[in-house]
């Protein structure tokens, strides 16, 4: 597989959100607006790069038995220059995204990357495919938070284009759900058209 | 004694982690086919987050007393993967009939954000112990009470027929949204 | 790639020991690194927090105060005009709302009047009740006599209007002025040492 296409699978074949399903809780939580959404996802993205290129180097010097509780140690470390980095530059992200900065490191598609791709492969290669996951679950998180936006506050990325309120429940926890299964319907229509 | 009850009305009804907290949705949409294993998974999970909770409020304090706050998720990820890993024994020795009941998904715990994530809101809201023990068992028990209510469902909804593109997890959610919508009516309860 | 090693004890335990001490000396040193900004955004923070409770004080911050009120230690900051005069205070209250604890910041002016509010962190819901860091809530509290006017919301047969949907969050916020106004009261009735 070229670079490339290790990168642009993550967006629609391999999505993470939409059909591998993976890291829910972020996903369904953090989307309140769109904002909220990318920086989350960007933030996912910069663990998943640093950890898969990490996991890449040290995968074959560490014996196979602890080789979950080393990857996860790595995790947990690149979580935490994360969250020290946005502490110090952007406090207001790392404020509302709150816990769930942390909870990056038990977020499945992290883990599941250097299971299924980093440990296996070279360094370039795992750059990419991190770049590629991690976009992808960006793309996801995004317009999940933008379509809540727009129904819940009647704002798109912070612009507001309505007087007044939206329709609160998509930006409380049942639009949440809501929204996501949508999507997922309308990304099986898509995809499986194009398919056929 | 009242803010004991108000904590725990609360973290089971108000403030439900999976529900309006979303922590721990991947069990919740991963294992509630079935009833049985819903409640086999409520069980284990409400076990694992109240012990661990109680060890990493205490290895915390130990954290802070040095100055290593930092080290926050890396030790408490660590301990807690080593605690499920202990508890698989233990379990295993003493109690091989609850072990063939809880033992699958103990494995699946570990990277369960729900146990993390009560430790770590623990720390952050300047509990004592007694609270944060407390608070960790409230909050399984939303846990559990959401899990086998949300599976009971899921197997009636396994009876009908569903339209094609929303067959699995979009039907799940769509039902999730629904119980969502149900448990925000405790909203005005505390 | 190369598989994976053999697993035996001792290379099992000295991955994992390696492993960790790579792992928390890199995470010290970037700690050590970060934590001079970290301190800097809070303080910065803190610094906007009051120059926006405290609109009038033009003199700069001094160190923050601690004063005891009911066994509850509360920290504060006294605001001066250029002649050295008191002219207000900013007082930290924590009160509990619907989803945990609202942090707030209280302006008052010498007189007990306030100034403006300024929510610190809170963890309400999204839409509803997080609409107390909004102007369109908060701006009431803007030259708010609280010897004149009630704090409590107005289905308390209070003065303050009601974040819609929201009584909970707003019966909390009005409960934190309260406990504002009875800190500034403690503050004042304490002899001060001048300066």
């Amino acid at each position: 597989m070229g670079k490339f296409q290790l990168i642009t699978k993550g967006l629609i074949k391999e999505n993470p959100t939409f059909v591998l399903l993976l890291g829910m809780c972020p996903t369904l939580a953090t989307t309140t607006s769109a904002i909220n959404g990318m920086s989350m996802g960007l933030a996912t993205l910069f663990v998943l790069v640093l950890s898969n290129m990490a996991i890449s180097l040290i995968a074959p010097y560490i014996p196979d038995k602890v080789r979950i509780p080393s990857y996860i140690v790595v995790i947990a470390t690149f979580v935490t220059l994360l969250q020290f980095v946005m502490q110090a530059y952007v406090p207001d992200i790392y404020e509302t995204l709150g816990l769930f900065i942390p909870l990056i490191v038990v977020n499945c598609i992290v883990l599941g990357r250097a299971e299924a791709f980093a440990n296996k492969n070279g360094v370039i290669d795992s750059a990419c495919d991190g770049l590629g996951i991690g976009l992808g679950f960006t793309l996801s998180l995004t317009i999940l938070g933008l379509v809540r936006e727009i129904l819940g506050s009647g704002s798109a990325f912070g612009w507001k284009f309505i007087e007044g309120d939206g329709i609160l429940a998509f930006v409380l926890a049942p639009g949440a759900f809501l929204v996501l299964a949508y999507l997922i319907v309308l990304f099986r229509k898509v995809t499986q058209k194009k398919a056929e | 004694m009242a803010e004991f009850a108000i904590m725990f009305i609360s973290a089971i009804f108000v403030n439900n982690i999976l529900l309006a907290q979303f922590m721990g949705i991947c069990p919740f949409l991963g294992v509630s086919n079935k009833l049985s294993t819903a409640s086999g998974m409520s069980m284990a999970v409400c076990f694992v987050i109240t012990l661990a909770t109680v060890v990493t409020y205490l290895l915390n304090m130990l954290l802070a007393r040095f100055g290593l706050e930092f080290l926050q998720t890396i030790s408490f990820i660590l301990v807690i993967a080593a605690l499920v890993q202990m508890v698989e024994i233990v379990l295993k020795k003493i109690s091989p009939s609850l072990y063939s009941a809880l033992g699958i998904f103990l494995p699946l715990i570990t990277t369960n954000c729900a146990v993390l994530g009560v430790a770590l809101t623990v720390v952050t809201k300047d509990f004592n112990l007694g609270e944060a023990t407390w608070y960790a068992f409230s909050t399984s028990l939303g846990f559990g009470l959401a899990m086998i209510l949300f599976a009971g469902l899921r197997e009636q909804l396994a009876l009908n027929d569903v339209p094609k593109a929303f067959r699995g997890i979009p039907i799940a959610l769509v039902t999730a949204s629904i119980l969502a919508m149900a448990f925000m009516g405790f909203s005005g309860l505390v | 790639m190369t598989m994976a090693m053999e697993s035996s004890f001792k290379n099992m335990t000295i991955c994992l020991f390696v492993i960790c001490i790579v792992c928390s000396s890199l995470l010290a040193g970037v700690y050590a690194l970060t934590k001079e900004p970290i301190d800097a955004a809070a303080k910065a923070k803190n610094e906007a927090a009051i120059k926006e409770v405290l609109p009038e004080v033009t003199a700069a911050i001094e160190e923050e105060r601690t004063v005891t009120m009911d066994g509850v230690e509360y920290t504060y900051n006294l605001g001066y005009d250029e002649q050295g005069n008191t002219v207000g205070c900013a007082i930290n209250v924590e009160t509990l709302g619907f989803g945990g604890p609202i942090a707030m910041k209280v302006g008052f002016d010498a007189s007990g009047v306030i100034w403006n509010t300024k929510v610190l962190s809170q963890a309400e819901t999204p839409g509803l009740g997080a609409k107390c860091t909004e102007t369109a809530f908060s701006d009431q509290f803007k030259g708010f006599n609280p010897y004149e006017k009630k704090l409590a919301v107005k289905k308390d047969g209070g003065d303050v209007d009601a974040i819609t949907a929201s009584t909970i969050t707003s019966r909390a916020y009005a409960d934190g002025l309260a406990t504002a106004l009875k800190v500034f009261e403690t503050i004042v009735a304490t002899p001060m040492p001048l300066n």
